[in-house]
């Protein structure tokens, strides 16, 4: 494939970067507003009941903290799959970007474990403000956190291929964002009590 | 294809064992009796590992000033979302208002004789 064929987000940067970075920017703006509501509807919701602190004591703090390491470490291997695409070494890319798919993917199985020792425990999202956040905010991030893994294994297939290497720092921005994402509602669902 | 690089590469491990120990000191410190300690612990330490993220991984400091402006902006919203809706949410009463819809009418006819049913 030619250069001039490509699509238009991978040859034009009249903004100064370009425009496959300045997407994903806009998407992560667009997230800000998305999370930052609901976190800030939390947050007001949760100083206006103090009795949810008994709910909050539920939550597995070594959990949530486990995932943190988890969702850090995956970072790690995001951000140095963006300095291997640097040094045009796709295939290394590529590994790294799966093994953040792992992660993620790890991510979301003790996140699975931790959700199902709550419903047997009656914890399900009609049990309370609390709960309904709970299940809102953390559902909505391992949503984000799923399609994260799926665009980042799609990307790594070409980046294998030393093809569309730009992408690598996209996806990178998008699950760096997911990441800060989940630095925010640890100590919000599993610390604050 | 790949664009030229724009970032110098820092000491990625060094940065990721430093949010480790952040991590760590929050655990640590959410399991103080102490109030304060919780929450600085919690999201004082949260506000520096999503900096360290943003800064180091995510590169924002060497990115085009107004996409740092871009996120400001945004994050602007909602804590004017915060302020506009919190008090609503927050505060059981304030002037001339109350969610107690009895407490408003005494406020409103203070002299009002009272109805016995």
């Amino acid at each position: 494939m030619s250069a001039s064929a490509k699509p238009i987000a991978n040859t034009r940067s009249v903004t100064g970067i370009p425009t496959a970075r300045l997407i994903t920017w806009w998407v992560i703006a667009s997230e800000i507003v998305i999370f930052g509501g609901l976190l800030a509807a939390y947050i007001m919701h949760r100083i206006g009941h103090p009795e949810w602190a008994e709910a909050a004591s539920h939550t597995n703090t070594w959990a949530g903290a486990f995932n943190t390491l988890v969702l850090l470490t995956s970072s790690l291997c995001a951000v140095s799959a963006h300095k291997a695409a640097d040094a045009m070494d796709g295939p290394r890319a590529a590994k790294l970007l799966r093994l953040t798919a792992l992660g993620g993917l790890l991510f979301l199985t003790i996140k699975g474990f931790e959700w199902t020792k709550d419903i047997h425990e009656g914890f399900v999202i009609s049990s309370g403000g609390f709960w309904s956040f709970y299940y809102v905010l953390a559902g909505l991030h391992g949503l984000h956190v799923l399609a994260g893994m799926i665009i980042m294994l799609i990307v790594a297939s070409d980046a294998a291929k030393n093809q569309e290497l730009q992408r690598v720092e996209c996806i990178g921005l998008y699950w760096h964002f997911v990441d800060i994402v989940w630095i925010f509602l640890f100590p919000l669902l599993y610390i604050a009590r | 294809m790949t664009t030229e690089s724009h970032v110098h590469h820092p000491n990625y491990v060094k940065i990721w064992a430093i949010l480790v120990l952040l991590l760590a000191v929050s655990v640590l410190g959410s399991m103080s009796h102490v109030r304060e300690v919780v929450l600085i612990a919690a999201f004082g330490i949260a506000i520096v590992k999503a900096y360290l993220v943003a800064k180091n991984f995510m590169h924002i400091n060497v990115e085009k000033r107004w996409v740092p402006y871009l996120l400001v902006v945004c994050l602007l919203f909602i804590f004017i979302l915060f302020a506009g809706v919190s008090p609503d949410v927050m505060k059981q009463s304030g002037l001339h208002w109350s969610k107690n819809p009895t407490n408003v009418e005494a406020q409103s006819a203070p002299n009002a004789p009272v109805k016995h049913e």
